[in-house]
Formats: structure tokens, C-alpha cells, sequence
């Protein structure tokens, strides 16, 4: 399992709750080839993404590989206060996944 | 709720055993949300994608607002937020017409969330970006095109 590959910001703005995620991730199409052996790199890449306030999903994302590199999400829901549990965890195409929690501020 | 109903539609049989279910069993389920688009990921067609996701390519525009530079100097790395004002968003659906497959990335969201996604993509070429709204059942879409100098997709 993946480890520390997840930043998160969870803000109240506005009255709503802004969430901010960076993901380490290679996001690999598995279109590109390596140039010095010419051989296919095999496609690694994040399949889903789930969102969890206080244990509620309020967004899951389905990615495929066109989503770049190091993935970046934002995304905003009303119905949170500051203290707040906010979950993001995912998965893989290799079934390798991480998940991190954090606190509205 | 809303995912309950679409997960009827996508999984047919298995989706209809589980709507006798109270829907309050239904709600914290895991796998209670649509199941991973596996095929429509692989998909070459535009038309074909949108078919495969929402029964139709026909769809009307709506008041959805694609942010996305018009010039992307590397294709690899394209911001690209989706807002809208439409209420009762179930999900938002980003696709890229012109990239190998052209669907990119598939949010469910919340009753709570708001209509709105900011990601990054890749773009193989200049193509229109395409963001398809669901709201409390209907589809709405925009279109943007990105020009792109360096494309993303190859080595």
C-alpha cells in the first residue's frame, strides 16, 4: 500500500467547504513507450476516488488515464463546520491505493 | 438516493433486487455508488462514449461553464474546472473528443456538493473539452475547445 501520497485542504469559504487534493500518482496512459527500450510502458493509473465527509460520500471520482500526473481535485460541499472529518482514499488500476484524513479548518 | 435510482438503470437485474431493499440499508453502503465505466473508459467514440454512459449523444446545452486556457502549452497538464448553477447535480462528467479514448474522468457528487470540478487532464491535440451534466435526471452539456501545443499522450 501506498504511503503519504496524499495532500488535502478542507477550508470553510463562504459558508461551504472547499476541498483541495494533491495525489502522487504516476498516471502512467500505457500508450508511452520507454525511449531506450521501445517497449510499451504498461498503464498505471488511478481509478477511483472517493470523498467521504464524517463518513458520507459527497464525491466519487472514476478516473481513467487521461487525468495528468500527480492528480489535482477540487471540488465543494455545503453541510460542514470546522473540526470536521474529511476522508480521501484511492485505488488503482494495480489494486494499490492510500487514503488520508483531514480536518475542516 | 439518486445513486440507488442509477445504479437500477446501470446494473439492471442486480440493481433491481437491490431497490426492494429500504432505501435506508441502501444509503451507507460502499457500493452503493455506480459501478467503475471499465468499458466506456476504452472507448474510441466520442458518440459512443456519451451513448454508452447516458443512453444518447444527442445533448442539449445548458448553463454550464468549462474553465480551461484556450492556448495549453503542454498538453499533459490541462486545468480545466466545470461550474454550473443547475441544482440537484448528480454528476459531472469530463471528455476530451479528440484524445485516444475520450473519456476522462466520471464525479459523482452528493446532494450536498455543489456543481462544481476543477482537475487537471491530458490532451493529445487541440480538441474540444466536453463537460456533460446530470441534474435531478437530466443531461445538460458545454463544450470548450483547448488548442494544444505540446501534445500529452505521447512518449
Amino acid at each position: 500500500m501506498a504511503k503519504n501520497t496524499i495532500k488535502v485542504r478542507a477550508k470553510i469559504k463562504g459558508g461551504k467547504c472547499v476541498v483541495k487534493t494533491l495525489i502522487k500518482h504516476p498516471m502512467e496512459t500505457g500508450l508511452r513507450k520507454d525511449k531506450k527500450t521501445g517497449k510499451k510502458i504498461p498503464a498505471h493509473f488511478i481509478k477511483e476516488v472517493v470523498c467521504e465527509h464524517n463518513g458520507e460520500k459527497v464525491c466519487v471520482a472514476n478516473w481513467g488515464v487521461a487525468i495528468s500526473k500527480n492528480p489535482y481535485l477540487s471540488f465543494r460541499f455545503s453541510g460542514a463546520n470546522k473540526g470536521d472529518t474529511i476522508k480521501i482514499a484511492w485505488t488503482d488500476n494495480k489494486g494499490d491505493s492510500d487514503s488520508i484524513e483531514a480536518t475542516v479548518s | 438516493m439518486n445513486l440507488a435510482r442509477r445504479d437500477i438503470l446501470k446494473l439492471g437485474l442486480t440493481g433491481a433486487a437491490l431497490a426492494t431493499l429500504p432505501i435506508g440499508v441502501l444509503v451507507p453502503d460502499r457500493s452503493a455508488h455506480a459501478a467503475y465505466p471499465e468499458a466506456v473508459f476504452k472507448e474510441k467514440d466520442l458518440d459512443k462514449a456519451l451513448q454508452d454512459l447516458f443512453g444518447t449523444s444527442d445533448i442539449p446545452a445548458g448553463d454550464i461553464k468549462i474553465k480551461a486556457p484556450d492556448i495549453a502549452e503542454n498538453g499533459a497538464v490541462v486545468p480545466v474546472s466545470v461550474s454550473t448553477s443547475i441544482g440537484g447535480v448528480e454528476s459531472i462528467t469530463l471528455l476530451v473528443k479528440e484524445n485516444p479514448s475520450p473519456l476522462v474522468a466520471h464525479f459523482e457528487l452528493n446532494p450536498r456538493a455543489d456543481g462544481y470540478i476543477a482537475t487537471r487532464i491530458k490532451m493529445g491535440k487541440t480538441s474540444p473539452v466536453i463537460a456533460v451534466v446530470k441534474a435531478d435526471g437530466k443531461l445538460y452539456s458545454a463544450s470548450k475547445t483547448v488548442k494544444v501545443t505540446i501534445g500529452g499522450c505521447g512518449g
